[in-house]
């Protein structure tokens, strides 16, 4: 019979033992009787010939081989039977439980989608993402259209696909609306392997200037302007004034580095965009495929000896430019795994915390059942055996809390991910998948282990007799040293949870504190697009945006307008070299400074000092001196003590005659509050939008950003804004609308939420640790009443006993505070490296957190030691 | 509880066993008779160290077992030999020969020596 057939059938085994045995005493009993023997000898004699049929029982199970099995069942139903018992512990237990580790599954429910799991497409390991590297850029982010070119022409390697950013307004069909689009070259699907559906990608010849104009639609704006008609594929599409025909429909859920809604031809951007010209250009992203046979140590190879060779050809805009390919995955997932770790540590320490409470109340039930153990040791049982029992029982109640917490993770994981700051890349895969549960199952088991492996350790098997003679009263010293480590490591971890949040607050009020070089108060910034019909026509653009500041000027509540291409904190920039001379050093030395496009009205706008001389006026336009402003950081590093204003600056982006710096501005924390201090780029220059060439206006008009100073809440001019811009044809919009003072919050959104996740964190712990520090000492102190009744009666006054008790708590609560500052400095050190901006751990973090937790602390032992300080004597005595 | 002492040398009781259930389908108690009688009352099979064999050997594959009337009329399970133990007898009565053999030539030899 198969091994689970026979537990199957257990209880027919069992009738059926019972019947051979009896069948046997039965016969051995007759023929006795036949010998002549009186009935009640005969059976007498029967019996003992066989042995007791309960260890003859016993023995024949033992021989079926199922016998763990059973032991488990028995085991199982034992451990259930306690738990009804004491309801409250039992409770209580599986609530710490399933908080721990549910935390813990959604944590890694969300690394196990974002960072662990293969790109949604075939292959995704061959699939790689190319970044730039140059000594004084650090990583370049994109790669010139130019270089995409050559690279992807000269590769034997990989195949190359890129994409960049873009946008418009559709204004038909449907009522015009502003998307987000790329610019995608042709082989982009074909590289990724997926094809569209319905529809087709783009051709080769459809990907060159020229070409007629082609789109592909996202899936959510076919179902939207296309109520996802198959004839769509063939209409017409009006998209920033142009009109192209839809070719195919992306697959739901496509994106590339965020959503975007329609999709053109990359090369056909060279009609409008004289970037793509331009080899220091670098504003594409380019991904690429292994090709087979090749790996990607022979792709680096490959990239390295093309860069070379681009450096030699150009090196004016090449020298000390090298390739490097990376796995996509990291491309499209960012810097979101540092923050995903730190809180899956952070979670796993308050697990760890919530195990070691339970393996001190498991304990201390454990010695309570010493005599009971004791007992069973001297009745035979094996010393394994009882570890078991003791093991299954924690593992029920591991196993319990982790089927809670699963349930907690699953209900909780999409509020978790709606709640993060920004939005989580690859949050539409988030979900919980057979990886996570075996993880929830396996940290289950695992806590289990951890808090049932004391109390199974703590099986007496020498000194059986002391056990039984003693009774339930005594109490081992080695208990006490368990339960005592146990409080100081649950300290310790709250000690490290707790700094970790203190350092975050710290860092938090430091860096909300500094000053992001403008003024935040009163200011929006918008996106704005231009009427598709203006832009069509060249000479009438710069008319057209002096109307927009013109008219938004004359809304009620508008004090002051600018235009502006980037905004300070928001995504999107612009960086290039500039040198003093008109000969520069060499490309990769040379110093970089952001630069923005801006009209007179931005310094005013932003509330950015003026430090000297002045800044633009409606004097500098196309055909005066090219001028620019330039920041503090600027001036020091290019014209040292001497004064910067009336020097002049090469910027060779911008051809080759120098302009005249006209004045010195405040620095600008452009990259965050937190970030700034350690980004590259720190120069900062300004040039205004009226001296812009004539052909860049068309590309200008496509990034150029509204800006405005209000007297009312800045938000409130929204409305009669966008109402006001509307122009002739009612096809102008305001889009992605920020207040500086949420641009400024949102660059700090990183360290806030680390802060509330690691404050709810710390405060669990430190609620955790009391109740793990109460349960001890009143435990203790209840197993010590008859000792503290022979001091009392010696003359020990109430006060002595509660400073005997709270002295006790005291030495662990130092301990514990002492090993856990250690850690604490540990931690620290991986803070500040994952996360920018981080103040290293300091004295008065220290000295906020530790009091709070030694007061907390003293507090849950204070109630125990109270009650120690109230036992009567007599009835204490008489307990012994 | 102390493990009841078996008078046979360690490992007999399953061939013995094997071997009479050999003979053809039997159930526990005529096993033990049976024992006893072969043996002649020289070897006291303990019936307690019985039970445990037989059920050991049934969840060996070495044994099958039927529930079956007796020529009283009573049911009882009834012990075969597979063919697996069929060849487990085999090998094992040839084992213990060779060892009585074995055993037998050491002892003549002693026996001379005192000589």
């Amino acid at each position: 019979m198969i091994w689970w057939k026979r537990l199957w059938r257990r209880r027919q085994m069992e009738a059926q033992l019972e019947k051979e045995l009896s069948f046997h005493l039965e016969q051995h009993t007759s023929q006795l009787i036949g010998r002549g023997i009186p009935p009640d000898e005969a059976r007498r004699q029967a019996r003992l010939a066989l042995g007791g049929p309960e260890q003859v029982k016993e023995k024949c199970r033992d021989a079926r081989g199922t016998r763990w099995l059973e032991d488990l069942l028995l085991d199982t139903r034992y451990a259930l039977r306690t738990f009804r018992q004491k309801p409250g512990f039992t409770v209580v237990g599986l609530l710490i439980l399933s908080l721990g580790i549910g935390a813990t599954t959604v944590m890694f429910a969300v690394i196990n989608s974002v960072l662990l799991r293969p790109l949604s497409y075939p292959e995704p390991d061959r699939l790689v993402s190319l970044r730039g590297f140059t000594e004084a850029f650090g990583e370049l982010w994109g790669c010139s259209n130019l270089d995409f070119g050559d690279v992807k022409r000269e590769s034997q390697t990989l195949a190359l696909a890129a994409w960049t950013y873009g946008g418009g307004t559709i204004s038909e069909p449907g009522e015009p609306e502003y998307v987000n689009g790329r610019q995608i070259s042709a082989e982009l699907f074909s590289t990724l392997g997926i094809s569209p559906l319905p529809g087709r990608a783009f051709r080769l010849d459809e990907d060159r200037p020229g070409a007629a104009a082609v789109a592909m639609i996202s899936y959510g704006l076919w179902q939207r302007d296309f109520g996802g008609q198959p004839n769509a594929i063939g209409s017409a599409l009006v998209y920033d004034g142009k009109t192209y025909t839809v070719v195919g429909i992306a697959p739901a859920g496509f994106q590339l580095d965020g959503e975007a809604d329609v999709f053109t031809p990359l090369e056909q951007r060279q009609d409008t965009d004289p970037r793509m010209q331009n080899r220091a250009a670098r504003f594409l992203r380019v991904m690429a495929r292994l090709r087979p046979g090749f790996g990607l140590a022979e792709a680096r190879a490959e990239l390295a000896l093309i860069a070379r060779h681009l450096a030699e050809e150009y090196p004016k805009s090449n020298a000390g430019l090298s390739m490097i390919p990376y796995p996509l995955e990291k491309e499209l997932v960012g810097d979101v795994g540092s923050t995903l770790w730190l809180l899956l540590c952070a979670v796993g320490l308050v697990l760890l915390i919530a195990c070691v409470n339970i393996a001190n109340l498991l304990l201390a039930r454990a010695v309570s059942r010493e005599r009971e153990l004791a007992i069973r040791v001297a009745l035979g049982a094996g010393r394994g055996r009882l570890a078991r029992q003791c093991l299954t029982e924690s593992a029920i109640l591991g196993v319990g809390g982790g089927l809670l917490g699963v349930v907690l993770a699953f209900v909780s994981i999409h509020p978790f991910v709606a709640f993060w700051p920004g939005s989580l890349p690859r949050a539409e895969e988030v979900h919980l998948d057979w990886r996570v549960l075996v993880f929830a199952v396996g940290t289950s088991l695992l806590s289990g282990l951890l808090f049932g492996l004391a109390p199974a350790l703590r099986i007496p098997m020498r000194g059986v007799e002391q056990t039984l003679r003693a009774g339930a009263r005594s109490i081992a010293g080695s208990s006490r040293r368990l339960h005592s480590a146990f409080v100081i490591s649950e300290i310790a971890l709250a000690v490290v949870l707790l700094v970790s949040a203190g350092m975050l607050g710290h860092t938090l009020l430091a860096l909300s504190s500094l000053d992001p070089g403008f003024n935040l108060h009163n200011v929006m910034a918008a996106h704005f697009a231009l009427s598709p019909g203006t832009l069509a026509n060249p000479g009438k653009v710069r008319e057209a945006w002096q109307d927009v500041l013109d008219r938004a000027r004359r809304v009620p509540g508008v004090e002051s307008v600018a235009l502006a291409d980037i905004i300070p904190m928001r995504k999107g920039e612009n960086s290039v070299p500039y040198w003093t001379t008109a000969t520069p050093p060499p490309p990769d030395q040379e110093p970089i400074a952001l630069a923005s496009c801006v009209t007179p009205g931005y310094l005013k706008v932003m509330g950015i000092p003026l430090r000297q001389g002045r800044f633009f006026n409606e004097h500098d336009r196309i055909g005066s001196e090219p001028v620019v402003v330039v920041d503090e950081n600027l001036a020091q590093h290019a014209f040292g003590s001497k004064d910067a204003v009336g020097k002049r600056i090469w910027i060779p982006a911008m051809g080759t005659t120098p302009a005249l710096v006209v004045g010195i501005v405040g620095h600008v924390r452009q990259w965050g509050l937190a970030a700034d201090d350690q980004s590259r780029v720190r120069d900062q220059m300004y040039y205004p939008f009226a001296q812009v060439p004539a052909p860049l206006l068309h590309f200008f008009s496509s990034i150029m950003s509204f800006a405005a100073r209000t007297t009312i809440p800045p938000l409130n001019v929204v409305e009669p804004l966008s109402r006001e811009l509307r122009g002739v044809a009612g096809d102008q919009a305001l889009y992605e609308v920020h207040t500086m003072e949420q641009l400024v919050s949102a660059s700090l959104a990183r360290q806030r939420f680390l802060l509330l996740l690691f404050g709810v964190f710390a405060g669990l712990a430190l609620l955790l640790a009391c109740i793990g520090i109460y349960g001890v000492l009143a435990y203790l102190t209840g197993q010590r009443v008859p000792e503290i009744g022979v001091r009392m009666t010696l003359g020990a006054k109430p006060l002595d006993v509660m400073r005997l008790v709270l002295g006790e708590s005291l030495v662990m609560i130092c301990v514990g505070v002492g090993v856990g500052i250690v850690a604490a400095l540990a931690a620290g050190r991986i803070l500040n490296r994952l996360v920018e901006g981080m103040r290293p751990a300091d004295l008065s973090t220290f000295a906020i957190t530790i009091p709070v937790l030694v007061i907390a602390a003293l507090f849950a032992s204070f109630v125990p030691a109270r009650r120690a300080s109230r036992v009567d004597p007599v009835s204490a005595l008489r307990q012994q | 509880m102390a493990p009841p002492k078996s008078d046979l040398p360690q490992g007999t009781l399953d061939l013995l066993i094997l071997k009479v259930i050999a003979l053809g389908p039997v159930h526990g108690y005529a096993i033990a008779q049976r024992l006893e009688q072969v043996s002649r009352g020289v070897v006291q099979v303990p019936e307690g160290s019985l039970y445990p064999a037989l059920h050991r050997l049934e969840n060996r594959g070495l044994l099958a077992a039927d529930w079956k009337e007796t020529e009283t009329g009573r049911e009882a399970k009834f012990y075969r030999l597979t063919r697996k133990g069929l060849k487990q007898l085999k090998t094992e009565t040839a084992d213990w020969q060779r060892l009585i053999y074995g055993i037998g030539l050491i002892l003549q030899m002693a026996d001379g020596g005192a000589e």
